[in-house]
């Protein structure tokens, strides 16, 4: 559809400024919107994150045909182990004991017969190519549950601050400043240690901690965005019209505010997952032997002195780590370039 | 600028009220059995003692009962000794380090105070020369050079990089080791001759002459020094050049260029001062958080900070001595933010007048 001028006669406009075709899609998110994610895609380092993470995410997927569980129904994100000696074997040594079935991609790309610990053991051998695939998964499941639900504390905790402004809005974030004292690893170290103990070892813990005290940010960002929606003068007519607060609250003000903070959102992934590998490298967390690259980690703290000959142990599952987290930074870098206001207005 | 540092500093107490009280809630999830460590050092086997204990120290009180006896502590009825009481600084008791948790902090916050002084030179000025560089040559190759070591920068987690540190300056050359000093010259240390005028070693060192046991505890500090700068030089790098860019098309630069002076001028005289107000709040935020213990990097380097004492306790389930940890840090945060905030209206006038 091309856009007319009132006059009927529109040649003039036409050669003067091209017409530019709206698609559907631009329709729905809104210009501004589309404007943002076309930057992201015409940006080589966000191309660079986007197709990292999509190799993630394929990895992810496909992790029972990469590294297939010992036994049909085992429960695969518990890492198969070859014996219990606590010296890591190297890489590429014969799998011995508990022997899971070979994957149909490996003959034909090795030529070799035997299946190995293609990345080497960790103590109390277990295989490190299985942690790294299968911890694929887990960083995933962290944290997009991390993500949502910190996003979701923290829009609804910022609205209704910026909403009824104020003294609510005061000691509503008075709150939030003494809940951000604290550094947030910490914070979260700690309330994982008071619930480990109650809820046992599983992700609950770390995650609930880290949702604890990961939504303020969010918090902070909607309050502010809301805060400017919040006197437009459709707010103000659904107010004069009469309108519910609730309803012109989720209805009216937040889909109007929200784009920002769910775009940063849903590029923070990478930053909980390396809060939950950091925690879990800590020591605290998941069982031993649960798919997850934080832990295999922490069993180079036993092995520093001779890191030399154990190399394996760290660089492979941090190099996983590593690039997940470069895939999310690099989409938020071109992110930031692109949500940038001085770029507003530029195609 | 008076009416701004009031204000300021009626936000304190409100902070470390706030503090106390989210630490308390976090307290309240445990037992009353594992509360007992707030005031009593040994834990009984009797269930009768136990019961006894309970009682007296009031662990089955209504919370806030129980907040006022935890921040002024409870009198012993015998001897009339105070137990406990957070306000008097006493922590409580750590059960996985056998001693009191102030006693703790005190034999580990001088080697925080320490790494912390000999990070602030590298991390700053180097984050700062690679973002004043990165704005000079905008768009050039050293930008680019220096925007793909900030994303990768940004990206290596602190315990992955200092894994692969130890991987190949202590494991692979035998360069520097992990630890806070090699351990003939830390009893050197812990010898009555050896006088603890500050309690930072490297300082210590100096002032008793011992020239040998400062270059050694620099060496077992350089891993961790790396570290942390490596994490931090990113986010300099950032913040300098945006600003720093964002000076150099202000128009006084434009008239400074116009009039003629030489660029060198222009830029360190001109703009950078002016660039470098954000810089000094990205830098106090930084010291602030390094004082508040770097729990990975010093677990990783086995360095024996509050950080690493902090994780420790955590990991061991000693979660009396964890929140001890935690009042300590949060009020040196409070108390190091308030400075940072003070100082900086001192600096930046602007503020002050707002």
């Amino acid at each position: 559809m091309t856009e007319t001028t009132p006059t009927g006669d529109n040649s003039l406009l036409e050669a003067t400024f091209a017409t530019r075709k709206i698609g559907w899609f631009e329709k729905f998110v809104g210009p501004e919107n589309f404007r943002i994610l076309v930057g992201l895609l015409k940006t080589p380092a966000s191309i660079i994150g986007l197709s990292l993470i999509l190799t993630y995410v394929v990895i992810g997927i496909l992790a029972p045909v990469i590294a297939p569980p010992v036994k049909p129904n085992a429960d695969p994100y518990s890492i198969p182990r070859d014996g219990f000696s606590s010296d890591p074997k190297p890489m590429g040594s014969e799998w011995k004991r508990n022997k899971p079935p070979e994957p149909f991609w490996y003959k034909p790309l090795t030529g070799n017969d035997k299946w190995v610990h293609l990345f080497g053991t960790s103590e109390g051998q277990y295989d490190i190519f299985y942690y790294v695939i299968w911890g694929v998964r887990t960083a995933f499941f962290t944290g997009l549950l991390v993500t949502f639900a910190t996003l979701v504390i923290g829009v609804i905790y910022g609205s209704i601050s910026a909403y009824y402004g104020g003294m609510v809005d005061n000691i509503m974030m008075r709150l939030v400043d003494v809940l951000m004292i604290l550094p947030s690893l910490l914070a979260a170290l700690i309330l994982a240690a008071v619930l480990t103990p109650r809820i046992g070892k599983s992700l609950i813990p770390v995650m609930t901690a880290l949702i604890a005290f990961g939504w303020m940010g969010y918090a902070r960002i909607i309050r502010g965005d809301i805060l400017s929606v919040k006197e437009r003068d459709y707010v103000l007519a659904a107010r004069v019209v009469g309108v519910k607060d609730s309803r012109i609250l989720f209805r009216h003000i937040i889909p109007n505010a929200i784009f920002p903070t769910l775009v940063l959102a849903s590029l923070a992934i990478g930053d909980v997952v390396l809060a939950f590998a950091a925690l879990s490298f800590l020591g605290i967390g998941t069982e031993v032997g649960y798919a997850d690259w934080g832990q295999v980690l922490s069993f180079a703290r036993n092995w520093i002195t001779a890191l030399d000959q154990y190399w394996y142990i760290v660089v492979w599952p941090g190099l996983a780590l590593v690039f997940f987290v470069m895939g999310w930074n690099l989409l938020g870098d071109a992110l930031r370039d692109v949500l940038d206001p001085r770029m507003r207005g530029r195609s | 600028m008076t009416t701004f540092i009031i204000r300021r500093l009626l936000l304190v107490p409100l902070l470390l009220f706030g503090v106390t009280i989210i630490i308390f809630m976090m307290l309240q999830l445990l037992s009353p059995v594992e509360r007992s460590a707030l005031y009593v050092r040994d834990f009984p086997k009797n269930e009768k003692a136990v019961d006894g204990i309970i009682r007296r120290y009031g662990l089955d009180k209504p919370f806030y009962e129980q907040y006022w006896r935890w921040l002024v502590g409870i009198k012993d009825p015998v001897s009339g000794e105070r137990n406990g009481g957070i306000l008097f600084g006493d922590l409580g008791y750590s059960r996985t380090a056998s001693q009191p948790v102030n006693e703790l902090i005190k034999n580990r916050f001088p080697n925080t105070l320490d790494l912390t002084i000999w990070t602030i030179a590298p991390m700053i000025l180097v984050g700062i020369w690679l973002g004043v560089q990165s704005a000079i040559h905008h768009n050039g190759w050293f930008d680019q050079a220096a925007r793909m070591f900030s994303i990768i920068g940004t990206s290596f987690p602190t315990f992955v990089f200092g894994l692969m540190l130890l991987m190949f300056f202590y494991a692979n050359l035998g360069w520097f080791s992990p630890g806070r000093l090699t351990d003939d010259l830390m009893q050197v240390v812990n010898k009555p001759t050896f006088i603890k005028y500050t309690s930072l070693i490297t300082f210590d060192a100096l002032l008793n002459g011992r020239v040998d046991i400062f270059l050694d505890a620099i060496s077992h500090m350089v891993m961790p020094i790396i570290t942390l700068s490596y994490i931090s030089w990113a986010t300099f790098l950032r913040v300098t050049r945006s600003s720093m860019l964002e000076t150099l098309r202000m128009e006084y630069v434009t008239t400074a260029r116009a009039k003629g002076l030489p660029e060198r001028d222009v830029i360190y005289k001109h703009a950078q001062p002016n660039a470098m107000i954000p810089v000094v709040t990205l830098a106090g935020f930084s010291v602030v958080g390094l004082l508040g213990g770097v729990t990975i990097t010093e677990t990783v380097f086995n360095y024996p900070g509050i950080g690493s004492a902090a994780a420790r306790a955590a990991v061991n389930l000693d979660v009396v001595t964890v929140l001890g940890f935690a009042i300590f840090i949060g009020f040196i945060l409070i108390v190091a933010n308030l400075v940072t905030d003070v100082l900086y209206a001192v600096v930046d006038p602007r503020v002050r007048l707002s």
